[in-house]
């Protein structure tokens, strides 16, 4: 699958070989038609796993295949998931707050929870406008 | 330009590594932290509030399937452009940026005249719901990505072309893969999980 790495890279251009990146291109349509074709099963855990699963899949495709994460300095690869770290202590933070009515010492106020469970804002389109209470 | 004149930036290897990929990696990673705040907030709302599902159902899975053929198109097309300019084939280099390019025009074209117009003239706004909001918001953030990737394309490309700063054919791609991930991710999100 792996063609010959170039001899003789320019400036500023390591010489390391290249994959058939037309095969790499085929393969992520070929997801990307799963991923599409996955909720006509009709049953949800199929869906969940051929669209989340399956990007996942792709995106590991892409970093490794097209990006070359895997023959950058290890430092690279460790400042991403860094990155990726914060993205789930972000959401490990604020989850509770969004996705739950109650907490110990809290309670998520009704005009809050209404704006977002009613498919229109509020004071638009005819849907009720709600006030949010007056601060004391 | 000499190569002592050239910016040190542009290839010198101090963090093992030519700076100017390094710097690159270092916006991928600050672009992770931006836009996995949008998408874990998605996620938040979307399993917590069934509404959610109710009006992803009205987004076009067909667009965005067509969409995501395109952008993994123009990413195969900068990775062939990577390897050529590798091999310091600057006119090859040039060509394939200048195709990746088309296709985040076509991208960009497709949400812009065709996909959002329609979703407008059927009511669904950035104020219709919270849904919408982090539709428009996320793909719109997004579509200025594309955007600036192709203005930042058709800089390069024509320099490619003589032969000039191929390193920076490289960088443009890997900062293109990483919009293509963006995408991979908003894909289902927006599209599939309805």
């Amino acid at each position: 699958m792996a063609e010959h790495a170039h001899a003789h890279a320019p400036e500023g251009h390591e010489s390391h070989e290249h994959p058939n990146y037309w095969r790499i291109w085929g393969i992520l349509c070929a997801l990307l038609f799963v991923s599409v074709a996955g909720p006509f099963v009709g049953i949800k855990i199929v869906t969940l796993i051929t669209a989340f699963g399956i990007a996942i899949v792709k995106a590991y495709l892409v970093a490794k295949y097209f990006m070359h994460i895997d023959i950058a300095a290890k430092y690279v690869t460790y400042f991403i998931m860094t990155a990726l770290v914060f993205m789930v202590l972000f959401f490990a933070g604020a989850a509770p707050d969004v996705m739950k009515p109650e907490g110990r010492n809290w309670e998520k106020p009704a005009w809050l929870d209404g704006s977002i469970h009613g498919t229109m804002s509020p004071g638009e389109h005819g849907a009720p406008a709600e006030e949010p209470p007056a601060a004391h | 330009m000499s190569a002592a004149s050239r910016p040190i930036a542009t290839t010198r290897s101090s963090a093992g590594m030519p700076t100017g990929r390094l710097a690159v990696w270092w916006v991928i990673a600050s672009e992770i932290v931006i836009f996995g705040g949008l998408l874990g907030s998605y996620i938040m709302f979307r399993l917590s509030h069934d509404a959610f599902a109710q009006q992803a159902a009205h987004t076009n899975v067909w667009i965005g399937t067509v969409n995501t053929l395109v952008l993994l198109t123009s990413s195969l097309a900068a990775v062939l452009g990577h390897k050529a300019a590798e091999a310091g084939d600057g006119p090859k280099a040039a060509r394939q940026l200048y195709l990746t390019a088309l296709g985040g025009l076509t991208f960009a074209s497709i949400k812009f005249l065709y996909e959002w117009p329609t979703e407008i003239h059927e009511g669904f706004t950035i104020s219709s719901s919270t849904f919408w909001s982090f539709y428009y918001t996320a793909a719109g953030i997004h579509a200025a990505h594309v955007i600036a990737g192709v203005v930042i394309m058709l800089f390069i490309a024509p320099v490619a072309k003589k032969g000039l700063e191929l390193q920076r054919v490289e960088l443009i791609g890997l900062y293109w893969h990483f919009v293509d991930v963006v995408w991979i991710f908003l894909f289902p999100l927006l599209y599939i999980a309805k």
